[in-house]
């Protein structure tokens, strides 16, 4: 267990990759709860687009893709709101088309093709210290409005036509939702990939709602097992020689899995118990 | 009946007063130029077919709904400068049931905007939420998931939220929807216990008898108001066809005045001829 950590790149992915898979703990459980998991799938791929097209217009990438993704989430929102759009169709509309600009920056520039398979995969080897530093700002930052903005998020997520009846301005919560959002997928894609992203975000919150009825048990739970998940997802990247990405979301459906079978299993011997009493 | 009649308050000025109101969502009118009062301390059920504009003539009161003419006062003040002091109890069709959250943490949610800056709720919000279940009897079910609640409990789990504030008027969505017996007498005699103490009530209901007939005031709409006043003047044949668009009979049972249907029979006789 010990040996990788004499690799300096690996003790970087190891902590980024523990960072992110908590940050993505995090806010999967808003995203889990409100039934937007597809968000997570879209616009980790409508921020691929903002990556290409920010390599190509040489702007930080940080910053090109943070505002493509955040753009996106807006456009998003937006279009929901038009009559006889549901999210689901809005959210397909704008991140697939997104996706297609940087496909077709891609294959119209075919000389940095290699460079995006970190993107769409995630490699813990690409990790600069640049990087790890734009994790750990978007991780306290995630972490400092999630605190502050408990309660507020806590009833919009739950019931968001009420909370605005009782003064919760939740056009400012889906607001800063979806930037932070934006921002967690833009600093995760190096360690899990365009492609891996959404099930980062989903797994950990599906997982903890398995084990608790409690919203704020259901938050700490989320937010350990998805950084227990990128810490073992990694460790299995390097002793499987294969890209991050993956390994960190098999690593996490195995605990999935292994936590449906025991919450069944669980449940099948509660009420075997109770109709035994008769 | 849960009263003889609306309680008897200085009726200067209206507690709540539409005037030549005219609102929809998107472009489309929901409800064409209602002027209506409401006095305080008035029980009052909003009686309609489905689009008929109940929903949103309470959601009128909340500014939520696009204002094409005319406007809306609560105590005096267009809602437009001054967002009314209003308990709201949604229809608990539109609950996630699944959303992990206990009836504490239900209730205390009607808190949020107590004290903006403040990031958890305070010791005087949590001492509030559980005066106020106790109130409804359900402090004994505080740490139960919502899941877990029988029809009534969820319903006074919901009424407990809206009353946390301390509103002096309270918008009901069909609460007694779906329910059976025992359940829709239990949350209308609560009802009728807060509009005892003070609460003034607007609620919308599909169920004529059983529930708009015991009301000391209803309101017809169907785009607009139809007619409003006590049931035993309100439930006429005439007034009620322009309310539904169809013929509804009329009768009178222990000073009551109830709807009732025409006799139908579905499906295959005794005889095995469809009917």
């Amino acid at each position: 267990m010990l040996d990788p950590l004499q690799y300096e790149f690996f003790v970087r992915g190891l902590i980024v990759a523990t960072l992110v898979g908590a940050l993505c703990g995090l806010i999967g459980v808003y995203i889990v709860l409100r039934g937007m998991a597809y968000i997570g799938h879209g616009l980790s791929h409508a921020v691929f687009g903002g990556a290409v097209v920010s390599f190509i217009m040489s702007i930080n990438f940080f910053v090109g893709a943070s505002v493509w993704g955040f753009v996106s989430a807006i456009l998003i929102n937006l279009t929901t709101r038009k009559k006889g759009i549901r999210a689901d169709a809005a959210i397909g509309i704008v991140t697939t088309a997104s996706f297609a600009v940087g496909v077709a920056l891609i294959s119209k520039f075919k000389t940095f093709v290699r460079s995006f398979d970190a993107a769409l995969f995630g490699n813990i080897l690409g990790i600069s210290e640049t990087d790890m530093l734009a994790v750990l700002i978007v991780t306290v930052i995630t972490f400092l409005l999630v605190i502050v903005g408990y309660k507020y998020l806590l009833f919009t997520t739950f019931d968001s036509d009420v909370a605005r009846f009782h003064g919760v301005p939740t056009g400012w919560v889906d607001t800063g939702f979806s930037l932070v959002l934006a921002a967690v997928v833009v600093v995760s894609m190096q360690v899990l990939g365009v492609t891996m992203l959404a099930s980062a975000i989903v797994i950990p919150p599906v997982i903890a709602r398995l084990l608790t009825n409690s919203f704020g048990n259901m938050m700490v739970l989320s937010t350990s097992i998805g950084a227990f998940c990128g810490l073992g997802g990694i460790y299995a990247s390097f002793y499987a020689d294969v890209s991050s990405g993956p390994t960190v979301v098999l690593f996490s459906a195995f605990l999935f899995v292994c936590v449906l079978a025991y919450t069944t299993i669980k449940s099948k011997i509660k009420l075997w118990r109770f109709s035994s009493k008769f | 009946m849960l009263h003889p009649s609306p309680h008897e308050y200085e009726q200067n000025i209206p507690f709540v007063e539409l005037r030549n109101f005219t609102c929809g969502y998107a472009g489309e009118i929901v409800l064409n130029n209602v002027s209506m009062q409401v006095q305080r301390g008035d029980f009052v059920g909003l009686l309609g077919p489905s689009g008929s504009g109940k929903t949103t003539l309470l959601r009128s009161l909340l500014g939520a709904v696009e204002v094409y003419q005319g406007d809306v006062f609560v105590q005096g003040e267009s809602i437009k400068d001054k967002r009314p002091a209003i308990g709201y109890v949604p229809q608990l069709e539109n609950i996630d049931w699944d959303f992990p959250v206990t009836v504490e943490q239900v209730v205390i949610m009607g808190c949020t905007s107590e004290m903006p800056i403040m990031p958890w709720f305070r010791k005087k919000d949590r001492r509030r939420a559980d005066e106020i279940m106790k109130r409804l009897r359900i402090d004994d079910l505080a740490k139960r998931h919502i899941r877990e609640l029988s029809g009534g409990q969820q319903q006074r789990t919901f009424l407990a939220r809206a009353l946390v504030s301390n509103p002096h008027l309270l918008l009901l969505d069909e609460p007694t929807s779906g329910s059976d017996i025992k359940t829709r007498d239990e949350v209308m005699h609560l009802l009728d216990e807060l509009n005892h103490q003070d609460m003034t009530i607007i609620m919308t209901t599909h169920e004529i008898n059983a529930v708009a007939a015991h009301l000391p005031w209803v309101v017809c709409l169907n785009g607009g108001v139809i007619a409003e006043g006590p049931p035993n003047e309100v439930f006429t044949p005439d007034i009620l066809r322009q309310t539904y668009d169809a013929d509804i009979h009329v009768t009178q049972y222990q000073g009551m005045t109830l709807v009732a249907e025409s006799p139908h029979i579905f499906g295959r006789g005794s005889n095995g001829d469809l009917h």
